[in-house]
């Protein structure tokens, strides 16, 4: 199977604070993250707010460069290469956001839009843009007298087809999710997630899907990546890691989903405390504050992602534990 | 497209909002008035603004007892028809109050673009720059700049352009930094889109509601300010009809002849009051938040 991206030990720090008097901070919003992402399958990232899921997105759509560490988009190094090849390169990467009402130019037709990452590509003519924006249009259940109307005629699902048909007219190969029905009804999330899939099988593209919500998850991913202070905490496959789960962060994430059977509802493990600052993150491992496995090794040595079962698991004790 | 839905436009939901203010609507009709008159003005003056009629000096509206059906507002202290200056002076300050909100408009925007865009150095340096405008009154830095360029209503309007810059140049910024945080703008981006498409095509557009109503407001303001200027001898020079300059000169005859002073003025008042009362109910009619 083809590799369409690969990320090898990536990292994006961001400078802040400093001013005219302040000393500058750096805050390690993705700090070593590696993985492929193949055709026709889809990698989830799944992670609590600032765990630098969104940052990933990001520098995963070369829309800001990584600090350190490599990314290949089929096989092509992004790093140190001119403008126009990154230009290139960036195209066949596109993304798909959060909130369908903030994503849509509130000023263009559903056509205008849909026509325009070709327009700027200057792909084919005015009537072949046309033609390439209707079949798109029906490719995600869009009717085609809706060519003509504005991002505020339509509902939250609706836009979000818009934005995901926006996202495949330029043939791209990966396409990275960013929470991408987060934002809807529980009623319309299904319908998107579905057409997400059957778009993935029919052009064979690979997805980045990030989301904080693990049925949605469960639903769609083929490989889950959980993320906990801008690293990866345990990276699996999607059966492995809801059956067995092996480092204590990612059990607490799946004890923590709702469920609506009491008999069902795990509650012996209880999330405690605060996400860590990623401007001042502990020196061992990120989440030891909150681990009841914690012990001294923990606090002073940062564990580095081993495999383990197939797993890829960053914790000193996953044997122990799992 | 076939209509199954019948949806009002756009510009049907902004008429009923706009109509719902009826200052804003006298102010449209006081308007489109004036740009009648001014449009019409070779029709509608009984004579040019210039001809001095030597028998006529000062004389009185037609309803005051001396009254001339001739010179329908009386004349002023050279014989001159009151109301075809004031009728050509209509022309002049549409004019001037176009002409300088559209170049401060043009310019104003795209520095305050550019500000948002390109951020760091650049933006620090055209906003300092704003604020050393703001920091002068605007008549008093007109008149600076008026006094460097030489008297003139060229001179003139180009000086309230600038001293009206520093409003389009923060507000075009304040909204385009907005703008650019929504995802539409990285989804442009991630198009492929260049920096100025992303600028004047992406941005602009959705940031032209609030430009529009300064915009508005703005012509009184350039009105008021181009007509002070000529007042104080700096802008139109006579014998332009120009409304603030007429006013100048007819500043010693107050006691004598009221209606040389009170009819400029009045035109003055009118015309301010006018784009006044229409840019408010155009911003009360595009900004949601103040909807009731």
């Amino acid at each position: 199977m083809t590799v369409l991206m690969q990320a090898h030990d990536v990292v994006r720090h961001y400078k802040v604070g400093g001013g005219l008097f302040g000393t500058p901070g750096t805050v390690k919003a993705v700090d070593g993250v590696s993985f492929s992402l193949l055709a026709g399958k889809t990698l989830a990232v799944v992670g609590e707010s600032g765990c630098g899921k969104s940052t990933l997105a990001r520098v995963a759509t070369l829309l800001e460069p990584p600090t350190a560490g490599e990314l290949t988009i089929d096989g092509a190094a992004t790093a140190g290469v001119d403008a126009d090849t990154r230009r290139k390169l960036r195209l066949s990467v596109q993304m798909v956001f959060q909130n369908p009402y903030g994503s849509l130019n509130p000023r263009k037709t559903v056509g205008a839009t849909l026509m325009e990452p070709l327009e700027i590509n200057q792909r084919g003519d005015a009537a072949a843009r046309a033609q390439a924006a209707r079949e798109m249009m029906a490719q995600v259940g869009l009717r085609d007298d809706q060519w003509g109307r504005y991002p505020h005629m339509f509902s939250g699902g609706q836009r979000q087809r818009i934005a995901i048909a926006r996202a495949l007219m330029l043939n791209p190969r990966v396409v990275v999710a960013d929470e991408p029905v987060s934002a809807l009804d529980v009623s319309i999330q299904a319908q998107v997630l579905n057409l997400l899939m059957d778009l993935q099988e029919r052009l064979g593209l690979a997805y980045l899907f990030i989301s904080h919500d693990l049925s949605v998850v469960r639903h769609i991913a083929d490989e889950v990546m959980v993320m906990y202070c801008g690293r990866p905490v345990e990276q699996a496959a999607k059966a492995d890691l809801f059956a067995q789960p092996r480092h204590p962060y990612t059990r607490m994430l799946l004890a923590a989903t709702p469920s609506v059977d009491p008999a069902r509802r795990q509650l012996q493990v209880s999330i405690k405390g605060e996400l860590p600052s990623p401007l001042n993150p502990p020196p061992g491992c990120a989440f030891a504050s909150r681990c009841a496995h914690a012990t001294a090794r923990c606090t002073a040595e940062r564990p580095d992602p081993r495999p383990l079962d197939g797993h890829m698991v960053a914790c000193h004790h996953a044997e122990s534990i799992g | 497209m076939s209509a199954t839905v019948a949806m009002p436009s756009r510009l049907t939901l902004f008429w009923r909002s706009f109509a719902e203010n009826r200052g804003a609507v006298f102010g449209l009709g006081l308007m489109v008035v004036l740009i009648v008159v001014a449009a019409l003005a070779d029709v509608l003056a009984l004579h040019t603004p210039i001809e001095q009629f030597r028998d006529n000096f000062l004389t009185p509206p037609v309803w005051a007892a001396e009254g001339d059906w001739h010179f329908p507002l009386g004349t002023d202290d050279v014989g001159r028809d009151m109301l075809s200056r004031l009728i050509y002076g209509a022309r002049l300050s549409l004019m001037i109050g176009f002409s300088v909100v559209a170049v401060a408009l043009i310019i104003g925007t795209t520095l305050g673009l550019t500000a948002a865009f390109a951020g760091g150095v650049v933006d620090v340096f055209i906003m300092r720059m704003v604020d050393v405008i703001l920091v002068f009154p605007s008549l008093l830095l007109a008149i600076v700049v008026v006094a460097i360029l030489g008297p003139g209503m060229f001179n003139a309007m180009l000086a309230v352009a600038v001293v009206t810059l520093p409003g389009y140049i923060r507000l075009s910024r304040a909204s385009a930094l907005v703008e650019l945080n929504r995802d539409y703008v990285t989804a442009t981006r991630a198009a492929g889109a260049s920096t100025l498409r992303l600028m004047f095509d992406t941005v602009l557009p959705n940031c032209m509601a609030p430009l529009i109503v300064h915009a508005t407001l703005g012509f009184s303001t350039a009105i008021l300010d181009a007509a002070a200027l000529g007042f104080l001898g700096l802008g139109a020079q006579p014998p332009t009809p120009e409304w603030g300059t007429m006013l100048a000169g007819a500043l010693q005859y107050y006691q004598r002849a009221w209606w040389v002073l009170a009819f400029p003025g009045f035109a003055i008042l009118m015309t301010v009051l006018a784009f006044n009362l229409f840019g408010d109910g155009l911003r009360d009619a595009l900004d949601p938040k103040l909807k009731r």
